[in-house]
């Protein structure tokens, strides 16, 4: 198990390198001259300069590039080219929101669309299998913007549910009065495709020797479905779940950015709005290496879930 | 003439267009796909729709079937009466005049001449008359309400829709057809040289991946600066070749050791033959499948990034932008971009995905 972990962690530094050298890329050497966007469009060949030493863009390309590694390991990314803020002080205080938005969105959606599917799983090529199934196809086709644009103006607007917009600073008021709106959405959008998902994982499992032998020695339906189907169903569904925790963080991006929800992924979009770079460098970097972190995490939960695994 | 009387057993494309032709749904979704293509190369040769900018109707006219917008009208009605006392200085004075003068004021008449000779006047005269014959202007005489209802700046919606489908359509067919190109060029390089190649590759892959496709295409677009177009499926199809990569590649792993590709070998194919004459036939039908799945995506990434304003430039419509404009819209009560724009979207993105399903099960009969 230590020697497992030890060699995947071994693994990534390859990727990570690569993740990192692609950045840098982009910003350094596709990006073009950063000097001439933060000196705005009055400015003389001597800001210009001055900014670009500033910067250390006047340095070679590998002086640039270790600079960003020591930038990454020491988490000091300077100071945001828009606001002055540190990257630093940006990245931290902007995942807590965040967290507030997806957590209980990912536990939700993951409750729910477990539900639905080992119980419409029970009741294959049923009507009601066949309804919830439609209404996935149908609920997945409509733009996440829409149902954005739609429940914001009748749930908050119209019918005052919620607040329209907006982030509070205590706890409770977030949780409870300003994430409820975006968690909704995020689930109107995001069960569909994970039951339609999650139906396929029970399936596999409906159709095993194990379900026929625990029926025929008499194990109630609830038993079967809660105890005998789940926990085998449950190794592909942590798999996926936790695949998707990290892309989630920007994934909510749209919603944070609508409802006025001060966290990573508006901040990424306004960073990009604003040519912002360290910000977007920072934020790329460190998802990519949250991802890679999931993913070992994964594989761990996958091997507590079902012993019958062998980590490789 | 042995060759001619044999009967012909039917290939992978023919078995599956039989297949899909079975299925009713399938054949029902494909028709809807059709109709959108066929739709947009007509606006896409400028056969429909190319006028989508004029301002035919009033800002914000409603569609026909609701009626005309009766708060509006008569807010409009009470404002030009209640008699605003004539500024001579005023230097909309003529344009007044002439407005009313096409609703039919008796009190209308020909400009004052105040003795000062207007310099530019013969060229804003011929402009004038320029514009009245080609129809527009101020002299076009503005609909109250249209088939589905008019923008902020009175330009027919259904024409608006059918530009934006398009353009989002066609971003996101080229950028499929682009990212499969690149997935399956580099995956058939990794599956048929393996070694030094596909490893390379697979960290090139692992790299793509660790990075949440979101975010890479948000970094991406944060670094090219030149909004377009083009940049927007320059940028998907960088950012998203990864699936096809994948599946391409374990098609080479298993085709390469197989006895017709040691054939071809035999007789002296070269590695560019064997890979793309010989095998690239026998794995077609996965990248074809990659294709539809990565068209549905992209039209819905071009749809956001194009809500955010990172992607099509001002002045092109596409479903994004109308959706952008829409979010204020619905808060006035003019729903009609908003509904307008949605439902071309839902109907192609069901109908698309519909059929990408039938066609995965009609390629690969072994999967369902």
């Amino acid at each position: 198990m230590g020697a497992y972990i030890v060699r995947r962690l071994w693994q990534m530094v390859p990727t990570m390198a690569g993740v990192i050298v692609m950045v840098f890329i982009l910003f350094n050497w596709v990006g073009g001259d950063p000097a001439t966007i933060l000196a705005g469009k009055m400015s003389s060949a001597e800001q210009i300069a001055n900014i670009r030493h500033q910067l250390g863009i006047d340095q070679p390309y590998y002086v640039q590039l270790w600079i960003f590694l020591k930038q990454i390991v020491s988490f000091d990314f300077g100071a945001s080219w828009s606001t002055g803020e540190s990257v630093a002080h940006i990245l931290t205080t902007r995942i807590g929101p965040s967290l507030m938005v997806m957590l209980p969105m990912t536990i939700l959606e993951t409750l729910i669309a477990i539900a639905l599917a080992l119980g419409i799983a029970f009741l294959r090529g049923s009507l009601a299998d066949r309804a919830v199934m439609v209404a996935c196809t149908a609920g997945m086709s409509i733009s996440i913007l829409v149902y954005m644009i739609v429940f914001q103006y009748w749930f908050a607007f119209k019918w005052g549910w919620f607040p329209v917009q907006g982030w509070g600073d205590s706890v409770g008021e977030n949780l409870f009065r300003y994430a409820p709106l975006p968690i909704l959405i995020g689930l109107a959008v995001s069960v569909a495709p994970t039951l339609r998902l999650f139906r396929t994982f029970v399936l596999d499992e409906v159709g095993q020797d194990y379900v026929r032998t625990a029926r025929a020695k008499g194990v109630s339906e609830r038993r079967l479905v809660w105890v005998h189907v789940l926990r085998n169903a449950a190794i592909p569904i942590i798999t996926y779940v936790m695949a998707n925790l990290p892309g989630l963080l920007i994934g909510v991006f749209l919603l944070e950015n609508f409802f006025s929800v001060p966290g990573i992924g508006r901040e990424v979009i306004q960073a990009v709005d604003r040519s912002d770079f360290p910000v977007v460098k920072a934020a790329t970097v460190y998802v990519a290496a949250l991802t890679m972190i999931f993913n070992l995490l994964a594989d761990l939960l996958y091997k507590a879930a079902d012993p019958r695994v062998q980590l490789q | 003439m042995i060759v001619s009387t044999l009967p012909q057993s039917p290939g992978l494309w023919l078995l599956a267009w039989r297949r899909l032709r079975a299925d009713r749904l399938a054949m029902f979704s494909l028709a809807v796909v059709a109709a959108f293509l066929m739709l947009i190369s007509l606006s896409a040769t400028g056969l429909i729709a190319a006028d989508w900018d004029r301002e035919v109707g009033v800002n914000y006219a409603p569609p026909s079937f609701a009626g005309p917008d009766a708060q509006s009208t008569a807010n409009d009605a009470a404002k030009d009466d209640t008699a605003v006392p004539e500024n001579p200085l005023d230097p909309l004075n003529d344009v007044l005049r002439e407005l009313r003068a096409q609703r039919g004021d008796a009190a209308a008449s020909a400009p004052e001449d105040y003795g000062i000779v207007d310099p530019i006047g013969p060229e804003i005269n011929q402009l004038r008359a320029q514009l009245a014959k080609e129809g527009r202007g101020t002299a076009a005489v503005r609909a109250t309400t249209l088939p589905f209802g008019a923008d902020k700046w009175g330009h027919d919606i259904v024409k608006k829709t059918i530009k934006g489908s398009e353009t989002s359509i066609v971003v996101g067919l080229v950028a499929a057809f682009l990212a499969t190109l690149i997935g399956t060029l580099l995956g058939a390089f990794a599956g048929y040289f393996g070694r030094v190649v596909d490893d390379i590759l697979n960290w090139v892959y692992s790299v793509f991946t660790a990075v949440p496709n979101l975010l890479l295409i948000m970094a991406v677009a944060a670094v090219l600066q030149h909004k377009g177009v083009a940049t927007i499926v320059l940028i998907l199809a960088l950012t998203g070749w990864t699936g096809t990569f994948r599946l391409v590649r374990a098609e080479y792993i298993k085709h390469k050791s197989r006895e017709y590709v040691m054939a071809a070998d035999a007789i002296g194919a070269s590695h560019w033959r064997r890979m793309f004459v010989h095998i690239f036939p026998n794995v077609s039908h996965v990248a074809l499948v990659q294709m539809s799945i990565l068209s549905v995506g992209f039209i819905k990434y071009e749809v956001i990034l194009s809500f955010l304003g990172f992607g099509v430039p001002v002045g092109v419509v596409s479903w994004g932008s109308m959706l952008n404009e829409a979010r204020n819209e619905l808060i006035l009560g003019r729903w009609w971009q908003l509904t307008a724009a949605s439902i071309a979207m839902a109907v192609l993105v069901t109908a698309f995905s519909l059929f990408t399903d039938a066609l995965r099960d009609a390629l690969d009969p072994k999967l369902k």
